[in-house]
Order: structure tokens, then sequence, then C-alpha cells
């Protein structure tokens, strides 16, 4: 289980602060395990998954805006989708390598490394964000604009909210980089476990998007 | 080097000491709760005044009244108080004082936890909603006034900007922005609440132990998560079509005012509809939910009776989350859906009437041969129950399309959901009031002047919502905001001069709350007792107001359920949850003074 040495590497950073326990440390330690996982480590990793189904949910609600909107009207023109989505797109899914590297760097305790390959990640995360604006300015080179025909309208909303879900990342990964962790209710591991989920999803969700505006054309 | 226990067990809890931070951008949750409730009891007394307003126009229409330009109040004006008045109780008072307000302040505490889980994202969302609360009304100030569309607000009249009437333009704006503000705070909360809940409960509250009103409050939150990002990503798609000319909902060819509209073209008003009840509906019961935890506890408490059938209960409650979910059609009968979309929503509608079944027997089962105590707080949680009846079982004919379409642009639908969704939660707000007031403030509430409140409501709502019911069989059309004009209501007037008269003396009656509420808190009788009530869970094994980290530092052992009175052998009638097996054989408690000898 990689939670368990996770775990451990924040006990240990729990005991290098020594009796300088963090305010609300332990706050409901106990009953659903055997009281041995610090109970904000779990709120962290439960919190951060409730938090993706409701951003889930936004996306569904888009999606199928999407659908009943291509469905209902003969005014729908396919947008024509850039090359340089299919760059980013690899950008990407190198990110969420280099973010599942760094996490489990982080948990043998090879800090340097860590260190490099989190830079790595939120690196490409500002590359895709920034390939993301160079396909839109190719577009509006194009002629095709939010308001020409519902297509581009929703290829701008979708690439644009998820562009800016995943500046939230890069800001997320840079407070888990920058942020001091002593006297945190939990360790830098779980923080970037929490940022890794989150930049996973946000993976994911884009390799959807991109089947849906392709497929979906 | 520090053991893990002792990491994990060392409890530093000092309270903030500054102004700001202890009352202000308090990060405590109890603090947190107050707050959402006192913006709750800010915006029902601001909705009644306009709901006032509406009562005086519609039955004296000559009548000069405030903040009406001229004197005299144009249709226009009407529709914008409909509207702020439907949105400010739903979101501002309906969603947020029961769940976030209440919830806030006795969730933790009653699953044995010192905080939320995530106390800063906690501020941040009261502040949030506070910030949406300040854009909505701001729309009453602006150029236009406040927007006319309802509080579904359907495009292509929400879409189209000033030139489909006064407040469709800045207004209308305001609206959705502060919606979707008012969306993300409520994301924010669900999640705390549910990571809270899962994650913090303390050793021994296994899920069939949590009280009714922690399932409630959790339920609740699982449907706000899942329901407001819908709404969001609706409110973002329509400030797009009214800002920036996209069509998602805007059909091409319009005619509006005598103007041709151009610059749109093939959206779909349906789609925003289809949207906006997604959510719609399961906020009904985001709204009444807490409501029925809240009843179901206290008729417990009260009767002296352990709950009737606690598993049922909280079985009965999910599957009325979950069917919330299928049955949004239903308000949608007459936008010309297809007759089999239609019967499979009126099919999945009427099937919540079991899980609803269930918990109204349940009630009953649990006051039958009960010592009841009519207490304040058990009378408005009788209320709910009648109001819940009452306002659910129009609802089986309202389901039924082929009587919707008659019924469903009539005052019989205004009736149908203030009595289901509008007062009962109102209802079950009040009773949580009266009954946790000693708690969170260290006072009661007058207990005389809390009967003849209720007694004024009760009544009062009788009197206001039943003859609506008439109204809209007789084919009263709502929303309309001059009768005079329109013959054939004439024979109706007075049925509706009776509902203003109930309707003020019904809000005047709030008045008496109110100074029982702001009296109380500081002149009210001292709760120097930890459980004033005889109750079991675990706020009631703690002071009142309690400590700034709930439990002074020891977070207590759950024994058993959370209803367990009259239990046979136990030498009072009722054990609480945090006393040991060997505590209640010998009567004698080593923590805690709730049990008396």
């Amino acid at each position: 289980m990689p939670g368990v040495v996770a775990d451990e590497i924040e006990l240990q950073i729990g005991a290098n602060r020594g009796g300088d326990a963090p305010s609300r440390d332990g706050g409901g330690d106990g009953d659903r395990g055997d009281g041995q996982i610090p109970a904000y480590r779990r709120a962290s990793v439960t919190g951060i998954t409730l938090a993706l189904g409701g951003i889930l949910m936004f996306f569904l609600a888009l999606t199928s805006s999407y659908i009943v909107r291509r469905g209902v009207t003969t005014d729908w023109q396919p947008v024509p989708l850039p090359r340089l989505l299919w760059a980013n797109t690899a950008v990407l899914l190198a990110s969420s390598v280099t973010i599942e590297m760094a996490r489990r760097a982080l948990r043998r305790g090879a800090e340097d490394a860590f260190r490099n390959l989190w830079a790595l990640t939120s690196g490409l995360g500002v590359i895709f964000v920034a390939g993301q604006l160079l396909a839109w300015r190719e577009l509006r080179a194009e002629g095709v604009f939010l308001a020409t025909n519902p297509s581009s309208s929703f290829f701008y909303v979708l690439t644009g909210l998820h562009g800016l879900h995943l500046l939230g990342g890069v800001i997320a990964l840079v407070y888990v980089a920058l942020k001091s962790w002593q006297g945190s209710r939990v360790g830098q591991a779980t923080g970037a476990e929490v940022a890794a989920i989150y930049w996973h999803f946000m993976d994911g969700l884009w390799v959807f998007l991109l089947l849906l505006l392709t497929l979906g054309r | 080097m520090a053991s893990h226990a002792e990491v994990v067990h060392v409890h530093v809890h000092t309270a903030p000491t500054g102004f700001i931070r202890k009352y202000v951008f308090s990060v405590d949750h109890k603090v947190i709760g107050i707050q959402y409730y006192l913006l709750a009891l800010f915006s029902v007394f601001l909705g009644m005044s306009l709901s006032l307003l509406m009562r005086i126009h519609l039955v004296w229409p000559a009548l000069h009244l405030p903040f009406t330009p001229g004197g005299q109040m144009t249709p226009e004006q009407y529709l914008a108080l409909l509207t702020m008045h439907g949105t400010i109780m739903v979101f501002m008072v309906l969603t947020t004082a029961p769940q976030s307000g209440f919830g806030n302040y006795f969730l933790p505490i009653q699953i044995g936890a010192e905080d939320m889980a995530f106390p800063v994202l906690n501020m941040l969302s009261f502040w949030t909603t506070f910030v949406s609360l300040l854009v909505m009304v701001a729309a009453f100030f602006v150029s236009g006034g406040a927007p006319i569309g309802g509080w579904t607000s359907y495009p292509p009249l929400s879409a189209l900007g000033e030139i489909v009437g006064p407040g469709q333009g800045a207004g209308q704006t305001l609206w959705i922005v502060g919606l979707a503000i008012f969306c993300a705070a409520s994301l924010l909360g669900a999640i705390n609440f549910i990571t809270t809940t899962i994650d913090l409960r303390c050793k021994g509250m296994t899920l069939m132990r949590m009280p009714l009103t922690v399932w409630a409050w959790l339920i609740t939150a699982v449907l706000g998560l899942l329901a407001f990002g819908v709404l969001l990503a609706a409110c973002a798609l329509l400030l797009l079509d009214r800002s920036l000319g996209t069509s998602f909902f805007v059909p091409g060819g319009l005619v509006v005012t005598d103007q041709v509209i151009t610059w749109h073209k093939g959206g779909s008003p349906i789609l925003w509809q289809h949207l906006f009840w997604f959510f719609g509906h399961p906020e009904v019961y985001i709204a009444i939910l807490p409501g029925m935890g809240v009843a179901s506890h206290l008729l417990s408490t009260f009767s002296r009776k352990p709950i009737f059938g606690y598993r049922a209960m909280v079985y009965a409650m999910l599957s009325i989350g979950f069917l919330g979910f299928t049955v949004w059609g239903h308000h949608m009968f007459i936008s010309g859906m297809s007759p089999y979309s239609a019967f499979a929503f009126s099919l999945l509608t009427m099937s919540i009437g079991v899980p609803s079944a269930i918990k109204t027997f349940n009630w009953l089962g649990t006051l039958w041969g009960g010592q009841i105590r009519f207490t304040t707080s058990m009378l408005f949680a009788l209320g709910f129950v009648s109001l819940f009846v009452s306002g659910g079982l129009s609802g089986l004919f309202l389901a039924q399309p082929a009587i919707d379409l008659y019924l469903h642009d009539t005052y019989y639908v205004v009736a149908h959901f203030h009595l289901i969704m509008g007062v009962a939660a109102i209802f079950g707000i009040f009773a949580a009031t009266y009954f946790w007031f000693p708690k969170m403030f260290g006072r009661f509430l007058n207990e005389r002047i809390g009967k003849v409140h209720f007694w004024l409501t009760f009544i009062g709502v009788y009197s206001i919502f039943m003859p609506m019911h008439f109204l809209g069989i007789a084919g009263h059309p709502r929303r309309y905001a001059d009768l005079t004009g329109v013959q054939y209501l004439n024979g109706l007037i007075p049925v509706q001069r009776f509902i203003s008269i109930a309707a003020f003396i019904t809000i005047g009656s709030q008045l008496l709350f109110l100074f029982n509420f702001l009296w109380s808190l500081w002149g009210g009788k001292k709760a120097t007792e930890m459980n004033p009530w005889e109750a079991t869970t675990l706020a009631w094994s703690i002071p009142s107001p309690p400590p700034f980290d709930n439990f002074a530092g020891h977070i207590p052992t759950v024994y058993r359920g959370p209803y367990e009175f009259a239990v046979p052998g136990a030498r009072q009638d009722y054990v609480p949850q945090q006393l040991t097996p060997a505590e209640v054989a010998t009567g004698e408690v080593s923590s805690g003074p709730t049990v008396k000898a």
C-alpha cells in the first residue's frame, strides 16, 4: 500500500517536530481505522476526492449541454481542431508521469529528486496552458471565435474551463513546494499526494474532453 | 524523539482572542454556524418584507407603497419582488440556515469532532456566501432594478438583456453572478460536511450510531455536491449568452418588443430548464432533509422513546436523496416534452411517496404511546410533520402530467411548494432554534412567547396557503400582478384578501420570535444544566455554550445509538451515547454530570 509508506514519512515529520504538536492535530484520530493513520491525512484525500466529484458534475453538465445543443439544431459547424492540441496532450500526459515520479521520490525520502520532478511537472503544466492559448490563437487567425457557432463556443468554453482548473493545479503544486510544512496538520507527503490526485484527474479529464471534441464533432 | 502517540494526542487549543479572528473571520465551526444563521435571519425578514409588498399590492393595488417610484407599483416591479423573494428565500434562507447554520454548529459536536475537517475552507464558504448575498441584493440598486424572470430565470427572457424589460440588464447579470458565487460556496461547504462525517467521527461513532440529524446533513451535503456544480455550469453558459454573444439557450428568429433578435440563433431554452431543474429538484430536498433530521431527533427526544425504525429512516432519506435526482422533468411537463418522458418522470416522482410515507409513519410510530413533552421545539417538530404531509399530498396530484398541465401555472403550485419546501423547512429551523438555543448561547428562549409564536405561525401559514389550493383549482394564474382587470378573477378577490390579511398576521407574529431571540440572548433564563432536555447525544455532555474545541481536549467515546430512551433496566429514561455499559449498570458516572442520581 503506497499510503502506508507515506504515513511513515509523515510520522517522521511529526517526530522531528518533537513535542511541538500542531494545534489541531488528532481531532478525530481513532475510530475508523486502528488509530494509526492520522485522521487529517485521511481527510485530505477524502476532501480532494469529493472536490473532484463536484468538478466532475460541473464538466458532465457541460458535456450533456454539448450533446443536447449539438442535437437540437442545424447550425452546428464542427470547429477545425488545431494540430497543436495533440502536442499539448502529450505534454500533459508526460506531466502525469513526472508528478507520479515526484510523489514516489518524496516517499523514498529523495527530496532533491522530488523537488526537480515537482518543478518539471509545474513547468509542463504551464507549457500545456500556454499551448492551449496558442491553439486559441490559431483558431482566431482562422476567424473562429467564441460566438462564431455552437461548436466553437463549446470548444472555447471546455478548453478554457479546463485550462483554469489546470492553472489551479499549478498553483497547488507551487504551494506544496514552497509551503513551510512545519507545524501544519499534515505532512508534505500528503500535500503532494492530494495535488497529484488532482493533477491526474485533470489529465484524465482533458483526455475525455479531447475525445468529446474529436469524436463528438 | 516523541512517539507517534504523543504527537497525535497532545492538544494545544488556544482560542483566538482578537475580535476579528474570534467573531468575524473565525475558523471555529460554531461561530461560522451562527454567522450563517444570522445571515439567514436577515434574509428571511428581507424576503418576508418583499412578499408583504406583493400581498398588499395584489389586494389593494391603489395603495401607495414605499420603494415604488411614483407610488404605484408596476407589473415589472411586482415581478422583481417575486423574483427576489423566491431567490433570497430558497438560497439564503432554506439552503443556509438548516444545513450550513445548524449543520456547521452541531455536526462536529454530535459526532465527537473538535471542528470541521477544513476550518479555513469553512470560513471561506461563509464569506463567499456573504458576498453572493451582497451581489444579489445589489440588483435592487442598479439601473433597471432587480430581475423579473423569477427564481428560475428561464431564457430567453433572462438571456437577452434590457430589451426584454427593466431588471433584465444589470440586475439579471448580478443575479447570475451572485448565484454562481453561491454555488461555489455551497460546493466548498458540501465537501467539508461530507469529509467531516466520514473521517472525523470519534471512537465508537459508527454510521448507524449517528444521530438522524447527522445523516440528514450528510445526505444533504451529497446532494449539494452533485447538484450545485450543474447549476454553476448553467450559470456560466447563461452569462456567456448574455455578455459574449453565444447561443447556448437562445433560439433564432425571436421578436422581442418589436425588435428581431439577429445576434442569436439555434439555442435551446429547454436545455436551461433541464440543467436548472437537475439542480432545482435536489435543491428542494437540500431545503427539507435537514428539517426531517431535526424532526426525527426531536420527536424521539420529546416522546421519550427511541425513534421508530432508525434504519428505515436512514434508508428512506437515502432513497429520497437518490430519487431526487431522477425527477427533475416533473417541473417541465408543460415544456412540450414527450409524453413518454413525462410518464417516466411521473412514475419516479410518485415513487418518492414511498420513502416519504415511511418517514411519516415512523414519526407517528415514534409518537405512539410516548410520554410526550410539549416544549415549543416539539410543537414545531409536530408542525413540521403536519406541513410535510399537507404539502406532500398535493405533490401526488401535481405529479400527474395531465393534472399538472392545468394546475402548473396556477396558485396550486404556489401552495404546494410553499407548504412543503418553504414553511415545513422553516418549521424545522424553528424547532432546531428552540431546541439548541440553550446549547448555543447558554440561555433559553422564552417558552411562553415561543408557544404563542408557534400557534400564530401554525394557524397563520395554513390560513395563507390552504386557500391558495382552491384559487389554483379555480384557475387563478400565478405571477399576475394585477387582478382588477381580469374579470373571471373578480370572484376570487375576497379569498386573496383573506390570504393577505393572514399573511400580515403571520409575518407580524414573526416579530415575536425576533424579540424572543434578541431578548433571550441577554435576558433569557440561564441554561445552568448541560442537558436540560434530558437528551442523549454528545452535544448535551458538554457545557453551554461549548468551549472553543468542543470537548476541551477530551474526545469522547461512544458506546450506543443516539436514541436510547426508556431502556428497560436503566436507572433513568434516557441513556446518553457516551455512557459506558458499566456506568449504565451502576448509575455512577465518572465524567460529565449528565446523569442525575
